[in-house]
């Protein structure tokens, strides 16, 4: 499998995305590459659909993955993944959290949340793993963590350090959320090899 | 304190101001521009002083003030802001600096939270002031040193433009070395310099000429020399790119092999450089978002430009650079799939906002909006706002629609929020006394300015230190610009809300109602245990015209029976009081 340099992280704001790529971007940083990530900030954070882009490599220029070079589709919620499937190389991966949160116009029975969507997003991926991040993290005592169980599944993807990644972690989130943070993390990593 | 480490472009600008010797720093908060001055405030820098000011112009006219008074002055605020600030501004350009000053815009293409995309570079001409824009991170912080020194030496405030994709993009910093300014602090009384009448303006007005000859030069010695405002690389000389900011990225992301002439500084630009730089390539392309700044220049300088056939609407980005100056051999993506249930912002659970539009529908007014996160009023299923223009401007317009129609006109009620009050709404009330109008006015005071994150303001009670700070009541200001009706009214009560618009409506001269309610999201704000749903519930769905995330039905069918989140519910009640079953109840109901 070709090194994961490109990762797009979608979900409903107020997820912890951009958190999660903070700790990604940091991660590819640490292990001496240079590395880039971007988002919108702002209106589009009042429970709208979420997009942050993280990149590596020797040298990144754009901060923007362009459409069909996104090598994994981190998504924190499923009708997220499927909005921003079409931006996947068709050989990328989709990681994405079942959790449904149904926007405004599914709650008021305005449009339907689409029930096939392994099915659709399969059509856009050569792998798609659900993850049950939110279910996982909420067991855990604290729904919040449900981002570092995706990040712990994208870990797995990569072949940088578990350490580097939990060094990186516990930098980022509060210190009283440190351990469930951690614990989350690797539930996430492990979710993977059970897939396999 | 040479650790490399990821900044987003507005933190590189607040750690670059003040590894520049910055002793003043103030804005206004406006998306993509707000997290300068937070940073700066956070940064734990002893010799920075930071504030908020009520608006742009206030915030230009204090730095106006700090830079006479010989101190390095940044000026912050989004694109739009500076509209508000370019009266100072248009002047100023004639006074010069004493302190350096920069003004940072930061713009949206694309608009991803403004309400329009105008491209800023255009004050740089208007102004006659230089701009630098920088392309990542480690150049915005660089460029902030470069921007001061310029300043002082040319006795100009400099324009340093960023855009969303710059502002919030996280790229690796390598800070310098803090330096000082060489000025002497304090104010010296030079009023032929600084009292700008006629008598001493024109005198300014010829050396703003002269130091446009000046900076003209500068733009030419500094390519690929000190103070590197801009560089050449080269590479092919099949195809050749004038390109700078965010562009430059994009770019060379699409077209590795391209040359390009990098700007830096992006007005004036270095035309003889560019001229050469023309000379040594096959086809020349000028790669810019927004406007055909550069372009027109270079082309009215009788340089031959190829047209890139780019759209000069929206956020430029690698793939159109590929499909147009690339000759189409890019990856283009698969094709979205159809049908996805859109996913726009929304009023948070709790939002005091949200009754109030709710009411506002349910009474047929026309309303006149403005700018915060009560404009998202406009969306499905509230769709109560009719006009939403600029900062303050609900005022004015619902004023206008009443003297236009007289009789004839719908009843007409303003929004406008706390902290656009206070940026600008209150002249509008002041006109509306003194020209006999009978409009209504709400304003939704939630204690902060929510929508860019909770920055303080006169009526918060804290400031961008988060320190306690003093408060402004609304109450006698409004009395004060001559509004006897006002009344003060719970947002969580509809009731009481519909009853104050009747009264306000058949008022006559000008009404205020102020809703006072905390934004949910502040962390002092006081929720309520969350409600749920009985079996009493017909599906009616009349709760669900509330637009709250916490609610939806229980299944996919049309009157299925709705159900409430408790993890989202902050005990708001308003549901309850619509539900015309009494199907929705709290802890207390039960008993």
């Amino acid at each position: 499998m070709p090194r994961i340099d490109d990762v797009l992280v979608v979900g409903v704001g107020g997820q912890g995305i951009i958190l999660a790529t903070d700790v990604i971007a940091e991660v590819f940083l640490r292990a001496g590459f240079d590395a880039k990530k971007s988002e919108v900030h702002g209106m589009a954070q009042r429970g709208g659909s979420v997009e942050s882009h993280v990149r590596r490599g020797e040298s990144v220029h754009s901060p923007l993955i362009s459409p069909g070079r996104v090598q994994v589709l981190l998504a924190l919620e499923g009708l997220e993944a499927l909005r921003y499937a079409h931006t996947l190389n068709p050989q990328g991966t989709i990681i994405f959290d079942p959790q449904r949160i149904p926007p405004l116009s599914v709650a008021t029975g305005a449009q339907e949340y689409p029930d096939d969507l392994t099915d659709q997003l399969s059509r856009y991926a050569a792998q798609v793993t659900e993850v049950k991040g939110y279910e996982i993290a909420s067991k855990l005592g604290n729904a919040r963590a449900q981002n570092s169980v995706l990040m712990g599944a994208l870990a797995s993807l990569t072949e940088l350090p578990r350490d580097l990644w939990l060094e990186v972690l516990d930098s980022r989130v509060p210190a009283k959320a440190v351990e469930v943070n951690r614990r989350a993390f690797e539930r996430g990593l492990e979710s993977m090899s059970e897939n396999r | 304190m040479s650790e490399c480490t990821l900044l987003s472009g507005n933190e590189a600008i607040a750690l670059g101001a003040h590894l520049a010797g910055v002793h003043f720093a103030t804005g206004y908060p406006g998306t993509p521009s707000t997290e300068i001055l937070e940073a700066l405030a956070q940064g734990d820098y002893e010799a920075v002083r930071v504030q908020w000011s009520i608006n742009e112009k206030v915030a230009l006219e204090v730095g106006i003030g700090a830079s006479l008074a010989g101190r390095r002055t940044l000026v912050t605020m989004k694109h739009v802001g500076v509209n508000v600030a370019a009266d100072p501004l248009m002047t100023l350009t004639y006074m010069g600096v004493k302190g350096g000053l920069v003004l940072v815009t930061a713009d949206d293409p694309g608009m991803h939270s403004s309400q329009n995309e105008q491209d800023n570079r255009n004050y740089a001409r208007f102004a006659k002031i230089p701009v630098l824009e920088p392309s990542d991170s480690q150049e915005a912080c660089d460029m902030m040193n470069t921007a001061f020194e310029l300043s002082e030496r040319f006795d100009t405030p400099v324009l340093l433009r960023t855009t969303t994709r710059i502002s919030h993009s996280k790229t690796p910093v390598t800070p310098g070395q803090r330096t000082e300014s060489p000025v002497e602090p304090g104010f010296t009384k030079d009023p032929s310099k600084s009292v700008m009448i006629p008598a001493y303006a024109r005198g300014r007005r010829l050396v703003v000429e002269e130091r446009s000859g000046q900076l003209a030069k500068l733009a030419e010695e500094s390519v690929d020399a000190p103070p590197h405002l801009s560089r050449v690389e080269m590479r092919s000389p099949d195809v050749g790119i004038i390109t700078g900011g965010i562009a430059y990225q994009y770019v060379r992301e699409a077209l590795p092999d391209a040359s390009i002439f990098k700007l830096g500084m992006t007005y004036p630009l270095p035309m003889e450089a560019i001229r050469s730089f023309a000379q040594m390539v096959d086809r020349l392309y000028v790669v810019e978002e927004l406007d055909p700044f550069w372009e027109t220049e270079i082309s009215a300088a009788g340089i031959e430009v190829t047209p890139t056939g780019l759209s000069s609407v929206g956020e430029l980005g690698a793939p159109a650079i590929l499909q147009t100056i690339g000759a189409g051999d890019s990856i283009v993506g698969a094709e979205p799939a159809g049908g996805i249930p859109v996913r726009p912002p929304v009023l948070c659970p709790g939002c005091p906002h949200r009754g109030v539009f709710f009411t506002l529908r349910r009474g047929g007014y026309a309303v006149t909006g403005d700018i915060g996160c009560y404009s998202l009023g406009v969306l499905p299923p509230l769709e109560a706002m009719h006009t939403c223009i600029c900062m303050g401007a609900s005022v004015g317009a619902a004023q206008g629609i009443e003297k236009a129609l007289g009789e004839d006109a719908p009843n007409t009620v303003a929004v406008i929020g706390d902290s656009t009050f206070l940026h600008s709404g209150m002249t509008g009330i002041a006109d509306a006394f003194f020209n006999g109008s009978n409009m209504t006015t709400l304003i939704l005071d939630n204690y902060t300015t929510a929508m860019t994150g909770h920055q303080g303001n006169p009526t918060a009670g804290y400031d961008v230190y988060r320190s306690e700070a003093p408060r402004l009541e609304f109450e006698p200001l409004v009395r004060g610009l001559g509004v006897d009706d006002v009344v003060r009214v719970n947002p969580y009560d509809m009731q009481a809300l519909e009853s104050a618009l009747k009264s306000a409506q058949e008022t006559r001269g000008p009404s205020v109602i102020i809703v006072e309610g905390a934004c949910a999201l502040l962390p002092w704000a006081e929720h309520s245990p969350p409600y749920r749903v009985t079996d009493e519930c017909i599906g009616c769905g009349m709760c669900l015209r509330l637009g709250c995330p916490a609610l939806r039905r229980k299944g996919t069918g049309k009157r299925d029976q709705v159900l409430i989140a408790a993890d989202l519910c902050t005990g708001c009640g308003l549901c309850a009081q619509v539900c015309p079953q009494s199907a929705i109840v709290t802890e207390g109901d039960d008993q």
